[in-house]
């Protein structure tokens, strides 16, 4: 009987040790928001804890959930990977562009196509175009890849491409990666994802005769990209940690860490 | 003698403490439910909500409707039990009836085992495995579908049909067998004609426990059905009732989100009926 009163009185203090700890926040940075911007913020907050020793924080929520956070006070910086709308503007949150990233468009490495327009593109993903024999690819019926909605990413594909509310999936994934895994199984699957994750497996077309890269991307020429943005509240200022963390990351030392992760820095 | 009863209370105390914790949770998540899913079930009308077959959450004119996830999970649902339900009845038959104890405990840590398996394991195999090896079979563009959600949720429910099954098989009088063997019935006809009669409310349990299973996997049919909110087609990519809020949840904001936990307890509501006709069969298999 001890034993077990012993027991749960451990159990008990540790949790109240654990809930102690995660109450004291005062010198650290707290970020939530877009899933895309993972890497970029991956190495970036890396780089500011080892720098100045302040302790950071990276919640992988999404946009939506990143804008929202930082409206209602529970993290110092926001995410998002799109521009904020006026809307949201009105609220009092204002924006901070850190960076661009390209949205490549990926299909499977035996597809034969290597480069599509915009507007083939966009045709494709309405379903307007459904054969791959359409566009100078084999005769097989196309596997039209995307994001959930509500996905920044797919906000972007879809704004650029002026697809909103138009396009016939097959699939909606939930994650850049299971994006990247499909496509890389199926040959006649499109998708779109971010640059910074592209990798092996799959093949990113040129647009426009434009492949996506760093330059590409920085010059404007390749079209498909998007912001990357820090979102903070016009009435509150910054804790002295997060003001540090917000100049460190739109300064031009940090902008090889941002070029790093695959994301083109602006600065 | 009064120090060690104040002892036994406070444990008591203990007990009871902890008991009433499972029940508050139960109680917390019912009312939160409740009060969140309501709004957007208002504001969209329940029939609207429930019968429109339209869902573009994210629309300029957003539509709200979820009978293809309702039809979905009822029907993957019903697939994993058309499937899952012959194999794992006859296997607990064989397991508690005829198999020879070697192979008895080989395969019982089998299906342990399989009850163990994170769901998020059946979905990466289904999505590596199951999605293209479907599309190479059947000769159709894409293997996700509600084809492979069946099979992976048919593979998932088998563990509890199974052991649940085995249970109400061995609980069956041993006097019963004897007596229908004395009779001169085969073996094989004795466990068909009068083991599992005899056992049928555990083994009405044992697939009503498979079907709260199927219908409230999320995590692995989200990686093998495909997600787009399609009316229900078994080669047709699908959304389950626990994938569309699964799958949105994460960007969702406004009235999106309202919806999203209006579904949830569309789908509560649906494992409660559930709940309420498993314990009605282990009630009766009791008595």
């Amino acid at each position: 009987m001890k034993k077990i009163i012993l027991i749960m009185l451990t159990a008990i203090f540790t949790t109240s040790m654990l809930t102690s700890c995660s109450s004291q926040t005062s010198s650290t940075v707290s970020t939530d928001g877009s899933t895309s911007m993972e890497e970029v913020i991956g190495i970036l907050g890396e780089a500011f804890e080892e720098k100045f020793g302040i302790s950071f924080t990276y919640n992988p929520t999404g946009s939506g959930s990143g804008i929202q956070a930082v409206k209602e006070g529970r993290c110092d910086i926001g995410l998002s990977s799109r521009n904020l709308k006026p809307e949201e503007k009105a609220d009092g949150l204002s924006e901070t562009v850190l960076a661009n990233d390209g949205i490549a468009v990926i299909i499977n490495p035996q597809n034969p196509v290597i480069d599509l327009d915009v507007e083939t593109i966009a045709k494709i993903y309405t379903g307007e175009i459904s054969n791959w024999s359409q566009v100078g690819g084999n005769d097989a019926e196309i596997v039209v890849i995307g994001r959930e909605a509500g996905s920044g990413t797919r906000d972007g594909f879809e704004s650029i491409t002026g697809t909103e509310d138009a396009c016939k999936y097959r699939q909606e994934l939930t994650s850049t990666g299971d994006v990247i895994t499909t496509v890389s199984q199926n040959p006649d699957a499109i998708g779109y994802a971010s640059l910074a994750a592209v990798g092996d497996g799959i093949k990113a077309l040129s647009v426009g005769g434009v492949l996506p890269s760093e330059d590409t991307v920085k010059d404007g020429s390749y079209v498909i990209q998007r912001p990357f943005v820090l979102v903070t509240k016009d009435d509150t200022e910054l804790s002295e940690a997060a003001q540090k963390f917000f100049d460190f990351a739109t300064s031009a030392d940090a902008a090889r860490y941002i070029s790093q992760a695959g994301a083109v820095p602006v600065n | 003698m009064k120090k060690q009863r104040a002892f036994e209370d406070f444990v008591h105390g203990i007990f009871l403490f902890l008991g009433l914790v499972t029940v508050g949770f139960v109680l917390l998540i019912t009312v939160y439910l409740v009060i969140a899913g309501i709004p957007a079930i208002r504001e969209i009308g329940i029939l609207n909500f429930l019968f429109n077959i339209k869902w573009a959450s994210t629309a300029s004119e957003p539509s709200y409707g979820i009978l293809p996830f309702i039809l979905t999970s009822v029907y993957g649902t019903a697939g994993a039990i058309i499937l899952g339900v012959p194999v794992g009845f006859l296997t607990s038959v064989y397991l508690a009836k005829l198999a020879p104890e070697k192979i008895r405990t080989v395969v019982s840590g089998a299906v342990s085992l399989l009850a163990g398996i994170p769901s998020v394991v059946y979905g990466l195999v289904g999505m590596m495995v199951l999605v293209p090896g479907i599309r190479r079979l059947f000769h159709i563009p894409d293997g996700a579908s509600l084809f492979a959600a069946i099979i992976v949720l048919a593979i998932m429910i088998l563990p509890s049909i199974i052991n649940v099954s085995i249970t109400a098989l061995e609980a069956v009088p041993r006097e019963y067998e004897d007596a229908s063997l004395a009779l001169g019935a085969t073996p094989v006809e004795t466990y068909f004609r009068v083991s599992v009669p005899a056992a049928k409310s555990g083994i009405a349990a044992a697939v009503v426990l498979g079907v709260g299973r199927a219908i409230g996997e999320a995590m692995a049919v989200m990686m093998v059905s495909g997600n787009a909110p399609n009316m229900p087609e078994l080669f047709g990519s699908v959304r389950f009732l626990t994938t569309a809020v699964a799958s949105e949840m994460s960007y969702s904001s406004g009235l999106q989100r309202q919806a999203l936990f209006s579904i949830a307890l569309v789908l509560f509501l649906f494992i409660m009926l559930i709940n309420a006709a498993l314990n009605f069969f282990l009630k009766r298999s009791k008595e």
